[in-house]
């Protein structure tokens, strides 16, 4: 958490044990200043804390082992579409959320198994029209599964998924505190979301300065060297493609609770090209990078269109670019410039590899 | 039976020479600089779109001229602007990246397909456009029961032109030595006096000329134009390629033929294959499932001798 607090301006480097507690309220609070503008802001930040889970993912794949992965929201579709089959009146099943989410998260980690083990022994740039190809097969069989058994329901989608609940605590259903007071489910979700995000933070540092993590960074920085030192290079590889799938498995079964319904316009390549444009502008292995890539990207969006859509009216008197293509703009921009002018990113990750103590924290 | 497995076939190679025209673009691009030019479908829908306007914008100054030369038109705006975005993005987007780590060009390479997918969206906006159907799609028969239009006699003989003309350049000429040159090793062909920067634009604006072509014929076909036609055909003539054998001409030409080839025919008979599991809506499968079995049992390509481990 210390060198995520870091990365605050200004006071992160003096007294990262005041950015540390600053960020902390700033978490834990975000929603409630967010509701003051409007619920739709909590639904954004909710959105947020998903994004950053799969940026944290997709930054295993892309980041830490060095494979570029285009067709990421697969896995998060596989999530979203476990939840959706086993949660809800489409098939007549209603399991609990400890069974779904688990199987959810193994479903797309065995996705992310099967497509790893043929495709890896490419090259990266290979590996990423691959990948590419393979969520757009997802894609096809979303939209087109639908007869003789009607297993996906096509593009209309499968609705009515049932929400999170914690043995008969339902979170889609306003926690009463009594005396008329209570807290919304946005809230109940981003609270949960962000427990989520906090176990990923948590397991991904762990995982980072751990044997496999070193033999990631091995890999990304020189195959040959890693294979001459005695890592199984291809198994490590697929544990990588595996754990970054799991990633997106999870936060796609939050995705399916949360919206209630999913359909394949979810996981488009746009998406797997968005979340992958958060970890470019963020930096590439970055932990704090890639958060600080996923918020930013997915907040600035829906600031510009609250800004730009007015402004268009006032000036043209006509809107000229609408918020997708805003968004569009925004994201394919922001991969050029960053790959032209800065292709560490905005946080870069300060070591080749990730030394247990860094040189900030070294210094007594 | 024989009659649509003929019928099949005749579509196949029409929308194979295609994919062989703009598979070309991809080998160039990557025969010299070992990029996957993600953007080049976008060149593609660019053309398409382009020479769209430019056909509706002589109709409207010019009109009951004869067809043909409103073809002509659409083609001849199409190419330059397609020259210019291929300079455009190479100059901007991938020169300075060329010794940059190899993740690095690819993602740049997204991003233009992107930005160029927006401003298309942009400028033409969302909604389907019909294109104007100028070369007559009167079917004619070839055998009893199997039909070719003259769109589809078109665009295979205009295809073939252009592949004869670019194997031509490259295998015949000067240029087309420097070309080989630089492909083979950029530093030694610039020792021998080869002007490797302008041979590389030339090979980006050689490249967009063709993927403006096969716009305009993909959008003649099919009769429509959208700002994301691009994605599809881009991706799968990339699979050409690589069937072929990526950086390698012949290999480009090949793969696109036989690409279009088991496209056409599995669509065809997808359906009865599965029992009516899958039908014809799967058809864009094909093409991902056969990039990945080349690269798993024989990255090379088909043709493709030299291992590409440049990485």
């Amino acid at each position: 958490m210390n060198d995520i607090a870091a990365t605050l301006p200004f006071i992160g480097r003096r007294n990262p044990r005041a950015a540390l507690i600053l960020m902390i309220a700033v978490i834990v609070l975000a929603p409630i200043v967010a509701s003051l503008f409007g619920r739709s802001w909590v639904r954004i930040l909710d959105f947020a804390l998903l994004y950053i889970l799969l940026a944290i993912g997709l930054n295993l794949v892309v980041g830490f082992a060095g494979l570029l992965d285009l067709g990421f929201i697969a896995f998060y579709a596989v999530g979203a579409y476990t939840w959706a089959f086993l949660a809800s009146p489409h098939f007549g099943l209603h399991l609990p959320v400890y069974i779904v989410l688990p199987l959810g998260a193994s479903f797309a980690a065995l996705a992310g198994l099967i497509l790893g083990f043929p495709t890896l022994r490419l090259r990266g740039d290979y590996l990423a029209i691959v990948t590419l190809g393979f969520g757009e097969i997802v894609r096809i069989f979303m939209n087109n599964l639908t007869h003789p058994v009607n297993i996906t329901n096509g593009p209309q989608g499968i609705d009515q998924i049932d929400g999170v609940s914690f043995f008969g605590w339902e979170l889609n259903r306003r926690l009463s505190l009594g005396g008329g007071f209570g807290i919304d489910p946005i809230f109940l979700y981003y609270y949960l979301f962000l427990l989520c995000v906090v176990l990923a933070v948590f397991l991904v540092k762990r995982l980072q300065v751990s044997r496999v993590g070193r033999a990631w960074a091995a890999i990304r920085d020189d195959e040959l060297a890693a294979k001459a030192v005695g890592i199984n290079t291809r198994n490590t590889k697929l544990l990588a493609f595996a754990m970054g799938a799991t990633f997106g498995g999870v936060a796609g079964g939050l995705f399916g609770a949360f919206q209630g319904f999913v359909s394949p316009e979810s996981f488009t390549l746009m998406e797997s090209i968005a979340v992958l444009t958060m970890i470019v502008f963020g930096g590439m292995g970055s932990l704090s990078g890639v958060i600080v890539g996923a918020l930013a990207l997915s907040f600035l969006p829906e600031v510009l269109r609250q800004i730009a859509l007015p402004v268009q009216h006032a000036l043209f008197g006509r809107v000229y670019l609408d918020p997708e293509v805003l968004r569009m703009l925004l994201l394919s921009l922001a991969m050029i410039l960053m790959m032209l002018l800065r292709p560490a990113g905005l946080v870069p990750s300060h070591a080749r590899y990730s030394h247990p103590l860094s040189p900030e924290e070294a210094k007594p | 039976m024989l009659q649509t497995l003929l019928q099949q076939i005749i579509n196949g190679l029409v929308v194979g020479s295609v994919y062989a025209v703009v598979a070309l673009g991809y080998t160039m691009v990557y025969g010299i600089l070992g990029l996957i030019n993600f953007a080049h479908g976008e060149v593609v829908m660019v053309g398409a779109l382009t020479a769209l306007s430019a056909i509706l914008y002589l109709r409207e100054i010019a009109p009951g001229l004869n067809p043909l030369v409103y073809f002509g038109f659409g083609l001849l705006a199409a190419i330059p602007v397609c020259m210019a975005i291929g300079y455009t993005m190479e100059r901007v987007a991938y020169r300075r990246l060329r010794n940059a780590p190899r993740l690095a060009p690819l993602i740049t390479a997204i991003g233009v397909s992107f930005l160029l997918q927006t401003l298309a969206m942009v400028i033409w906006g969302r909604s389907y456009h019909s294109f104007p159907q100028l070369i007559p799609t009167t079917p004619l028969q070839v055998v009893h029961g199997v039909f070719i239009t003259p769109v589809q006699i078109t665009t295979i003989g205009l295809s073939a032109a252009m592949m004869a003309g670019l194997v031509l350049l490259v295998m015949r000429t000067r240029l087309g030595r420097a070309m080989r040159a630089t492909a083979e090793n950029h530093r030694i062909a610039a020792l021998m006096g080869v002007n490797t920067n302008g041979i590389i634009a030339l090979t980006f604006l050689l490249g967009s000329g063709l993927a403006a072509v096969a716009g305009v014929m993909i959008a003649s076909n099919y009769g429509v134009a959208h700002y994301s036609m691009g994605f599809l055909p881009g991706l799968k003539a990339f699979t050409a390629a690589v069937l072929g054998g990526i950086g390698n001409l012949a290999g480009a030409m090949v793969g696109g033929i036989l690409l279009g080839l088991i496209e056409a025919i599995g669509a065809g008979y997808i359906e009865s294959w599965t029992g009516g599991w899958l039908n014809s809506s799967y058809q864009d499968i094909f093409a991902f499932i056969i990039l990945g079995i080349v690269l798993v049992f024989r990255p090379t390509g088909l043709l493709g001798e030299r291992v590409a481990d440049r990485a």
